[in-house]
């Protein structure tokens, strides 16, 4: 499969094209993060009759820089008896592995950083990083609640990774192909081709189209406790555990704990997009479709799907472990199982 | 050694070690300065010790060496969410020690004052157990509504929380032009968030899995504890000094007593300890329509009692119904105007004593829960 990349069709494959080629999601990541952040305190606001932030800037839109200059001025404390490498690697750890995914996302026909053939289990493999720089960093804090945060958080990340999968794997059945790009080609024309709906296909892909939109709310709801968002948010659940795994973090490091999280909303967004919601297609066939639209598409749909998790958020309770770990084994894994049969039945009747 | 056996020792090594947390003095969700050592195997709770004092102010000790009047503004600040209701004992204390007749407007005024104050309290109850269980709006939006309540406490005392507004035999102030239709506008606005919150948050699927079935305090066990207020009717027993006690003009209401019915989960656990005061909330509206319907127009506020507050030789004990439970005030007169002793009987002190009983046995994060529903100001608790 070759490499479908417009700097590399410009520039030719050198090191100049190739540090432009990896610099641009992380430009991407900083900027939406800012977005990001600036919509969570504006939905929250909007959700509880607030206004939100409005005195930095107009409507408060530099509120976000604000705060990201204020976490740089704070001091960074290394607690005296925490194990200080484990301790000071953990965020940069958290960060990679969410910043490592956007490697095989696919923003656009002719832009996809690295066009791998296995890019959705690669981004299974990476996702799994961020687990263990939770251990790190709720170890080496030597702090009670930072480690309770963290086991919480790996036997959560481990619990719903299998029904993620299960619906990935469904999808990837369909499509019989793991390259994103490819799974983008595929959906290509009206909304009805998207995977939510069945995939493209005859009238005899109705029966399927459940099957496949459970799929998806099985994936959506694996991604909210994958992310650590509520009504998961467990391992940093306020009120018991004061901060989880980063309660003594500070400062900067503190800093890239909240760009990771953002960031891997981001990352579950856009698979949720490129898997179920036809990426960077347009939904009205040749209606706006092109490879400058299809960023335009592609962005919109994946913080669409980021709106929604922050709707959540500030909407719901959060779920104790128990329950947590029962939802993830006992509804959603069977029933992800059942969707993944019935997914398997129609490819080879087809 | 072979394999097989070396592994054996391995495991009979591998003894799980119980954990010993610290919750709080600072913690976001002690309400307040309280500690808790809770001793934790895994997520199971096995052991739970409060620790008080981080609030003491010498509450009672600094009363002996006051006039009557002067104790009012510190008798605020030991439940300061519900002031005027801690007040009320206080100075019913003094008026029966006294043997003051309090005009009728007073009491009328009295009642308006100490429902709409329990109504704020339970607002905050509720919205803080909400916030323990990790929803985060209903807190607000319960104390938007809050803001409201406060500024007709404000417009009548001068002050939103500490309001040092009953006197003995009367109040500070009269009402303001334009009182009964703030009461009414608020009536309304409380039982229009009710009505939101009770989708938002009482009866959704996870809040109710949370909080059902956990911490359940059984009608014995909360008797023996001295168990007062929502905590114990959430367990089913019907007591409610403004019935079974009636004192001021509470007889002259039509209202019920909610108790914990078991409509989900069994009775006295947390949701059903919470649903009490929610429905509380509610009676409380009620009152207040009636007192204003019935209360009189003309009048002063105070009755004749003397500039320097000299009550007779003797003791009175008088309790009254806080939104927290029973609240009394001993006081002991020597005849002069500063009291021999006082001792206030707290409900929250008294409520937080069955945590240690209830928690045993759930997990981590159902402590929390607990002690959100059980609801107490540390204020109280230390003195």
């Amino acid at each position: 499969m070759e490499n479908v990349n417009f700097l590399y069709d410009l520039l030719g494959k050198n090191i100049i094209s190739v540090v432009l080629v990896i610099s641009l999601p992380l430009m991407f990541v900083l900027v939406y993060a800012l977005i990001a952040i600036l919509a969570e305190l504006k939905v929250s606001a909007w959700i509880q009759e607030r206004l939100g932030p409005m005195r930095t800037g107009p409507w408060g839109i530099l509120q976000p820089i604000a705060e990201v200059v204020k976490l740089i001025q704070k001091e960074d404390i290394t607690p005296d008896k925490s194990s200080k490498l484990l301790y000071n690697l953990a965020p940069f750890i958290i960060f990679t592995g969410a910043y490592a995914a956007f490697a095989v996302i696919p923003f656009s026909e002719y832009f996809v950083p690295a066009g791998i053939n296995l890019g959705l289990f690669y981004i299974f493999a990476v996702g799994s990083i961020s687990a263990i720089g939770i251990v790190m960093g709720g170890w080496a804090s030597n702090n009670k609640y930072s480690l309770m945060g963290a086991m919480r958080s790996v036997a959560q990340l481990i619990s719903y990774e299998v029904p993620a999968a299960m619906a990935v794997l469904s999808i990837v059945v369909l499509a019989s192909t793991m390259n994103m790009q490819e799974i983008n080609k595929i959906q290509s024309g009206w909304f009805w081709n998207w995977f939510i709906f069945g995939g493209p296909g005859t009238i005899a892909k109705l029966w399927v189209i459940p099957f496949t939109m459970g799929l998806g709310l099985i994936y959506f709801i694996s991604s909210l406790a994958e992310t650590n968002r509520v009504p998961f948010d467990i391992p940093e659940g306020e009120s018991e555990l004061v901060a989880g795994f980063h309660t003594e973090y500070s400062g900067m490091k503190f800093a890239m704990f909240f760009f990771a999280e953002y960031a891997n909303m981001f990352v579950v967004a856009a698979v949720l997009t490129t898997i179920f919601l036809g990426g960077w297609n347009s939904p009205f066939n040749d209606f706006m479709q092109g490879p400058i639209w299809g960023v335009f598409w592609f962005v919109s749909k994946a913080f669409s799907v980021v709106l929604v998790q922050i709707w959540i958020r500030w909407t719901l309770p959060r779920f104790r472990v128990d329950q947590l770990m029962y939802i993830g084994w006992k509804v959603l894994l069977p029933l992800s199982f059942i969707c993944f049969m019935a997914i398997s039945l129609y490819v080879m009747l087809k | 050694m072979s394999d097989k056996k070396r592994l054996d020792l391995e495991y009979s090594q591998l003894e799980s070690d119980r954990m010993r947390i610290n919750v709080g003095p600072q913690h976001p969700s002690t309400h307040g300065v309280l500690r808790l050592e809770v001793e934790v195997e895994g997520e199971i709770v096995t052991e739970v010790v409060p620790h008080l004092g981080y609030l003491h102010r010498c509450f009672e000790k600094h009363c002996e060496k006051m006039t009557y009047l002067q104790v009012i503004p510190y008798i605020d600040r030991l439940d300061y969410i519900s002031a005027m209701n801690n007040e009320w004992p206080y100075v019913m204390a003094l008026e029966k020690l006294m043997d003051i007749k309090v005009p009728d407007k007073v009491e009328y005024i009295r009642v308006i004052m100490a429902e709409l104050n329990r109504i704020a309290n339970h607002q905050i109850a509720v919205a803080t157990f909400g916030l323990d269980a990790g929803a985060f709006t209903p807190f607000l939006f319960f104390f938007r509504d809050r803001e409201y309540i406060i500024w007709i406490l404000e417009k009548m005392s001068g002050a939103r929380l500490l309001y040092n507004y009953f006197r003995v035999g009367g109040l500070a102030a009269d009402v303001y032009p334009g009182f009964k239709e703030d009461c009414l506008n608020i009536v309304k606005q409380v039982r229009k968030t009710n009505a939101e919150v009770m989708d938002l948050l009482i009866y959704n699927k996870i809040f109710i899995q949370r909080s059902a079935n956990v911490g359940v305090l059984s009608p014995d066990v909360a008797i023996n504890f001295a168990c007062s207020g929502p905590v114990l009717r959430g367990s089913g027993v019907k007591f409610d000094l403004r019935k079974d006690d009636p004192y001021s003009i509470y007889d002259r209401f039509d209202f019920d007593i909610p108790v914990g019915l078991g409509e989900v989960g069994v009775v006295g656990d947390c949701w059903n300890r919470n649903m009490v005061r929610v429905n509380e909330m509610e009676q409380s509206c009620r009152i207040i329509e009636q007192a204003i319907a019935q209360m009189p127009d003309e009048g002063d506020v105070k009755a004749l009692v003397p500039k320097r507050i000299k009550p007779p030789k003797g003791e009175v004990y008088m309790r009254a119904e806080n939104p927290k439970g029973e609240l009394g005030f001993y006081i002991v007169s020597n005849g002069t105007d500063k009291p021999e002793r006082i001792k206030a009987r707290g409900a929250s002190f008294v409520n937080l004593s069955v945590i240690p009983e209830i928690s045993k046995g759930y997990m981590f994060a159902d402590l929390i829960l607990i002690l959100g529903s059980i609801d107490i100001v540390l204020g109280e608790v230390d003195r």
